[in-house]
């Protein structure tokens, strides 16, 4: 374990309690059924943990990133859909109240950090996933507002979620030409199309939105200003990948756990199959590469919680945009996830017949992890964006 | 209004439990303790009370300084204050003892209703909740699987093997509650935090006109004289199922023998 002062100890243990005692045991069944957790999350609100990372105007907490992260881990330990769903609603909230207006930050934000509204964030669309600045859904500027007309694709939450951070074309072709925009689930226009059909990650539902002529008033153009678009999905990224490196790390965690158990439980030729070589170093290098992966993890936030002063945007002068922490996020995001793979690959067969049964929740997390390495960023556009660090020196 | 909460510090529920040797009471070394369970419901209660009429609830734990996580945990999910009663000449106390000193903490408080559990998760008793009241001359509601506060009258549903009745008083009055009253909410982070700064006062018997010799070991008015481990879990009878319906035969005599059915 990790010396965490008072404070984040106490928080770690109320997490871990919760994770635990209500959201482990019912994580198959949300799965089976393809329910979003609504409750599960609803109850995050309730005991402040939708807030963590957020200013205390707000009504965060003001933790740094680290703290954020440790309980993002604990909680997709236990469920992963829960753990990426706060995730996902970090990443949507954090831009809204980086980017915001002072009257958008007050108005916006304080339901979404309260955990009374959930978050989602639409970049992606049919034609333009990888290269998001080539996306073609329009804002066009009609009286005192925007008419929007396009789809966004692969939106996490889509249907579910009650705020969306949308982005869209006010100009231009390329980068420059993107606006961010603050749209609610009950904005006239709006349709959600039924979810997608997923190998994994049942209840965490994924769906496109649909715009057709939809009227946004222009006091939700997210910083007031045209053209910051890109920039904002892009920043809240950074935060966004080092929250998937935190669900990656917990994942590979519930995999371990559940392996190494088994294994010492199990006997074959007369004895635990931990005790076997083959398999005990299959469990050896699972572990080592889910303590690296946390390792990695914890340090790239900390760099972000330094760069920033600790504590939500202590030192916010660039909006928290300026630090340099895209390369290593992207790194974080990238090593997490592929040694997630890996590690919940090895558990199934730790487990050999059992673990490819639905018996076991091995073959779940299997099917999950592959996700992660898709998510915010697929790992070869992490690669790209950490070639391009390099490449700039 | 004001309300109180007695809490109690029990050993670890999920652990073995055992008895020092030396005074034959229970050995708290080594052994984690926690808030008792059957609290998370009182408190729960205590806790709407103060949503729905702004009640200011204050938590009262009898017990050394060792226990004073305890109260902090109690005051997470969201009371007002604490009141621990610690002394030495505590220890050892009998229900008799516990409830004469809860008693006399209370007398030195100000309060409208007391919000017990019904009983402890290490000693099982029931009977302190009911031995205040005696002392106080104040009705007890005991066994409370509903409760409500309507002006100056507590109304509860007292459970027992038939059903319930439904029971009222004038307060001030005490009541405890039963684990079927509510479910417990998780304290939130806020509310942990917060805890760390409620005031907490500390009194002694002295400071609430206990005399020593009322209380603790020598006071008890039973005495365990000797105590034995339980004895390991003997190996039970395996019925084999050979598809006759002999298996079925077999249960149904062996229950009806033990008096199941």
């Amino acid at each position: 374990m990790h010396t965490l002062p008072e404070e984040q100890r106490h928080l770690l243990e109320l997490v871990q309690g919760f994770a635990r005692t209500e959201v482990a045991p019912r994580a198959d069944a949300f799965e089976r059924a393809s329910t979003f957790p609504r409750e599960l999350f609803d109850q995050l609100g309730r005991m402040d943990l939708t807030g963590l990372p957020f200013p205390e105007e707000q009504g965060g907490s003001a933790l740094p990133f680290r703290t954020y992260l440790l309980v993002l881990e604990e909680l997709s330990r236990a469920f992963l859909a829960l753990g990426l769903g706060l995730s996902v609603h970090t990443l949507a909230t954090w831009g809204i109240d980086t980017f915001g207006t002072p009257e958008q930050r007050r108005r916006f934000v304080p339901d979404l950090v309260a955990g009374r509204l959930l978050g989602a964030y639409a970049l992606s669309e049919p034609d333009a996933g990888s290269d998001a600045a080539a996306m073609s859904t329009r804002a066009r500027r009609d009286g005192d507002g925007y008419r929007l007309d396009g789809v966004k694709a692969w939106v996490t939450h889509g249907g579910v979620a009650d705020r969306y951070l949308v982005m869209a074309r006010t100009g231009e072709a390329g980068a420059r030409g993107i606006s961010a925009f603050v749209v609610d689930a009950d904005q006239p226009g709006l349709t959600v199309a039924p979810p997608e059909s997923k190998l994994g990650m049942w209840a965490s539902p994924t769906a496109q939105l649909v715009f057709e002529d939809a009227a946004v008033p222009a006091d939700r153009l997210l910083g007031g200003e045209e053209g910051l678009g890109f920039r904002i999905a892009m920043a809240s990224l950074d935060g966004g990948r080092l929250g998937i490196a935190a669900c990656a790390v917990g994942l590979a965690q519930a995999a371990l756990d559940v392996a190494t158990t088994y294994a010492r439980q199990r006997e074959q030729f007369g004895r635990p199959i931990i005790e076997h070589q083959g398999v005990a170093f299959l469990l050896a290098d699972m572990a080592t590469r889910t303590e690296a992966s946390r390792a990695v993890m914890l340090s790239v936030a900390d760099r972000r919680d330094h760069a920033a002063g600790i504590g939500p945007y202590a030192g916010r002068d660039d909006a928290g945009t300026g630090y340099p922490i895209t390369a290593p996020a992207a790194m974080a995001k990238l090593f997490a996830t592929d040694a997630t793979m890996q590690t919940t690959l090895d558990a199934v067969q730790v487990l050999g017949g059992a673990g490819y049964t639905t018996d076991h929740p091995a073959e779940r997390y299997l099917r999950e992890a592959k996700v992660l390495q898709i998510v915010e960023g697929t790992n070869q556009i992490q690669r790209l964006v950490i070639g391009r660090a390099l490449a700039r020196g | 209004m004001k309300v109180i909460v007695p809490v109690k510090r029990v050993p670890d529920t999920a652990g073995e439990k055992k008895l020092d040797p030396n005074d034959r009471t229970v050995d708290r070394d080594g052994v984690e303790s926690v808030l008792c369970p059957v609290n998370e419901f009182s408190i729960e209660e205590a806790v709407r009370l103060k949503e729905k009429h702004g009640a200011e609830v204050t938590v009262l734990l009898i017990g050394p300084d060792s226990a004073q996580p305890i109260v902090r945990k109690a005051l997470s999910y969201g009371l007002d204050a604490a009141v621990q009663v610690t002394d030495d000449a505590i220890s050892g106390s009998d229900a008799l003892g516990t409830a004469r000193v809860i008693a006399k903490a209370l007398e030195s408080m100000e309060w409208d209703l007391v919000v017990f559990g019904n009983q402890s998760a290490d000693a099982r008793t029931c009977l302190v909740p009911a031995a205040v009241g005696e002392l106080l001359g104040v009705p007890s509601l005991t066994f409370a699987r509903y409760l409500e506060v309507n002006g100056d009258e507590v109304v509860v549903h007292r459970e027992h093997e038939e059903g319930w009745d439904v029971v009222s008083a004038q307060l001030p009055a005490l009541v405890s509650v039963v684990e079927a009253i509510n479910e417990p909410r998780y304290p939130s982070f806020k509310g942990i935090m917060a805890a760390k700064s409620k005031p907490l006062t500390v009194k002694s018997l002295a400071d609430i006109g206990v005399d020593d010799g009322a209380v603790g070991l020598g006071a008890a008015s039973a005495t365990m004289y000797e105590f034995e481990p339980r004895p390991p879990k003997s190996a039970g009878t395996i019925v084999d199922d050979d598809g006759s319906g002999a298996a079925a035969a077999q249960l149904a005599d062996w229950m009806a023998e033990k008096k199941f059915v």
